[in-house]
């Protein structure tokens, strides 16, 4: 018997096969979409980046050479240097590094905090689920650019304070779509016969219904990726991101504004950076999303 | 503000017009919810400052007395319910305080500045009508095809550039090395104080004064911004239309009209457009919604002197009060867009009106 054989059976014989086989049909379906094999190709060339950073990047990216300001692309500067004689492409190359912390780290906070409130809002139901998804409706319908930005202009520039600006925009979605999952599980025989057994709510709620939400929230996640890349740009390049001398994406843009005429290089290099990166999460998250909605199959 | 939440007596025949109106005061009170929430989100910004504005009108150097004196007539040492409660009042009444960059009520500068965003937004939205609706029908009526890739992938390319960055960029080809469109800024200085301000929308206005030479000026600096938001209405619009159209198209009455013989023109735009225009009417209602805020980064790029320039001017200003009045003003006006295209939604279609 094949992997391949085994994996499509159409009687799985434990839930390992079944899961794997799922996961298999997934993939291919997933990889049979150029565009989103183009998605996943960024995303994996993103990470690699990042984690070999010192091994690709040419220069330290810190490193001031006045001598050798706002040189054009060479042999040398691939992709030239700033105002401050620093290798444009060793900072982009260690931004990548940024980039994914703060998309990380938004994640991070935003997937379990709207996790959390929509299952407890869900399966409480009555008053705590109109309580806690008025809130979310209300943060819902703020403006989440402007609203960072009030955020992150009140706690200061920072990288930490751009992540929980953004966190605290982007959360409500989360939660209504962990309470709407959350909705449709809570009737099922099998949460029925686990309280019958005499398992504590507490236990339903978190050991029961939450893994089953997990996966859908991960996709949700995939799909705002590219918003929250686009969102931490705009606060670097208003100055509100990661402080100099950092290589943050949005920032480099905004510092080379001032040579735009001249060094067009110094502006536009992080720029496309920023949209290839976004661009490879749209894609991959279009995909997933035709992978996972069963009403696109 | 807080008091529109009328009571409409839940009367137990539902009659359609009663339903309509329970309906309409419960939007009414979702928004003034809606409001009072964000309100609460600026007055908890302008709190959590680490910048004492105590300290900031006394200086360091002042005795503990004059300190306390201060405090007790910015009305800081009240419960903070009450600081809240004394905050909305003074918004209700149009107070956002004054901005320490020009010297004026915030409200007023608002009001001078914000003419120049919606300017730009309804510029954007209408290229974004214009082209995305079209493209998004036919892209959905050739799905599979190579112009519904192309879409498809222009409407997403739009989803993920930066916006300042296409700006940049824009000004660095069509201005700096073309030399097809005028630079930063809403018209050239020569003609700045020559046009009378009747309406606060700079095209408008010199129109009004019926001097095309300034006309011709104010446009040249208008139209890449305005296309550049622009595209990212389309995007959004074209995306939609696109999804929405392919719903339609893959229901019965589609198969049936085709059995029928209809031609395939009619099929598209009569029955299938005809049923997705008012979902549309709400997605165009949130795309100027965004635009209104997505200015914000488009008119830093170029010096267009609207609300999201003032925003970030009063920022680099250490000006929290104003930037807090823009945000109050752009996201009122979200949430109120927002909300509309709800209730527009509802009052429209039949459908929605009978749950």
């Amino acid at each position: 018997m094949t992997v391949k054989s085994w994996l499509l059976a159409d009687t799985p014989h434990s839930r390992t096969q079944a899961r794997l086989g799922q996961a298999y049909i997934g993939l291919t379906t997933l990889l049979s979409n150029p565009l989103a094999v183009v998605g996943l190709v960024i995303i994996g060339t993103l990470v690699l980046v990042a984690a070999f950073a010192p091994l690709i990047a040419t220069h330290d990216p810190y490193q001031q050479n006045l001598a050798l300001r706002l040189k054009p692309p060479s042999a040398e500067f691939w992709l030239g240097t700033d105002a401050l004689g620093r290798d444009i492409f060793s900072r982009i190359v260690y931004g990548s590094r940024l980039t994914l912390t703060i998309v990380c780290l938004v994640a991070v906070i935003v997937g379990p905090v709207g996790l959390a409130i929509g299952v407890i809002a869900g399966y409480a139901g009555g008053i705590t689920d109109r309580v806690l998804m008025r809130i979310t409706d209300i943060f819902m319908a703020f403006p989440r650019l402007i609203l960072a930005l009030a955020f992150a202009a009140a706690l200061g520039a920072g990288i930490e304070n751009a992540v929980i600006a953004i966190a605290i925009t982007a959360w409500p979605p989360y939660a209504r779509l962990a309470r709407a999952e959350t909705l449709t599980r809570k009737g099922s025989d099998f949460i029925a016969a686990i309280r019958l057994q005499g398992a504590s709510p507490l236990r339903v709620l978190f050991g029961h219904i939450t893994p089953l939400c997990v996966s859908s929230v991960v996709v949700r996640l995939t799909l705002d990726m590219a918003g929250i890349i686009l969102i931490a740009a705009g606060l670097g390049f208003l100055g509100l991101g990661a402080r100099p001398p950092s290589p943050e994406w949005g920032a480099m843009v905004a510092g080379g504004r001032d040579y735009l005429i001249d060094q067009w290089w110094v502006a536009t290099m992080p720029g496309i950076a920023i949209f290839v990166v976004s661009l490879g999460f749209n894609l991959l998250g279009d995909g997933l999303r035709d992978v996972l909605d069963p009403k696109m199959r | 503000m807080s008091l529109g939440a009328g009571t409409v007596g839940a009367g137990k025949t539902a009659r359609p017009s009663m339903k309509l109106l329970r309906g309409i005061a419960t939007q009414l009170g979702t928004l003034c919810l809606t409001i009072l929430g964000l309100l609460f989100v600026t007055f908890f910004i302008g709190r959590v400052v680490p910048i004492d504005p105590v300290l900031a009108i006394a200086g360091d150097r002042a005795t503990p007395e004059l300190i306390e004196k201060i405090r007790a007539e910015l009305g800081l040492d009240l419960p903070l319910y009450q600081q809240f409660w004394n905050y909305l009042v003074k918004i209700v009444h149009g107070d956002l305080g004054n901005s320490v960059l020009t010297a004026k009520p915030i409200i007023q500068d608002i009001a001078t500045y914000f003419p120049a965003t919606i300017e730009l937004a309804v510029a954007g939205t209408l290229i974004g009508v214009l082209a995305g609706v079209p493209l998004g029908v036919i892209s959905a009526a050739r799905q599979g095809r190579w112009i519904d890739h192309v879409v498809r992938v222009v409407a997403l390319a739009g989803y993920s550039v930066p916006v300042f960055w296409l700006g940049l960029v824009g000004l660095l080809v069509f201005y700096v090395k073309l030399d097809w469109v005028s630079g930063p800024g809403r018209i050239d200085a020569v003609y700045e104080y020559i046009v009378e301000p009747r309406t606060g929308f700079m095209l408008i206005d010199c129109i009004l004064a019926g001097d095309w030479e300034a006309v011709k000026n104010a446009l040249s600096h208008f139209v890449l911004p305005a296309l550049i938001l622009g595209y990212y209405s389309m995007a959004y619009i074209a995306r939609m239309t696109r999804s929405f159209m392919l719903e339609q198209l893959n229901q019965e009455y589609i198969v049936t009209a085709r059995v029928k013989g209809v031609s395939e023109r009619a099929i598209i735009w009569r029955h299938a457009f005809g049923n997705i225009r008012v979902p549309l009417i709400t997605v165009i209602a949130l795309s100027f919604a965004h635009l209104l805020e997505g200015t914000v980064l488009t008119e830093t790029v170029f010096a267009w002197p609207g609300i999201g320039l003032y925003i970030t001017h009063s920022l680099f200003g250490a000006d929290l009060n104003a930037v807090l009045g823009g945000t109050i003003v752009v996201g009122v006006s979200f949430v109120i867009l927002n909300l509309l295209s709800d209730a527009l939604y509802t009052l429209l279609d039949p459908r929605a009106r009978a749950t």
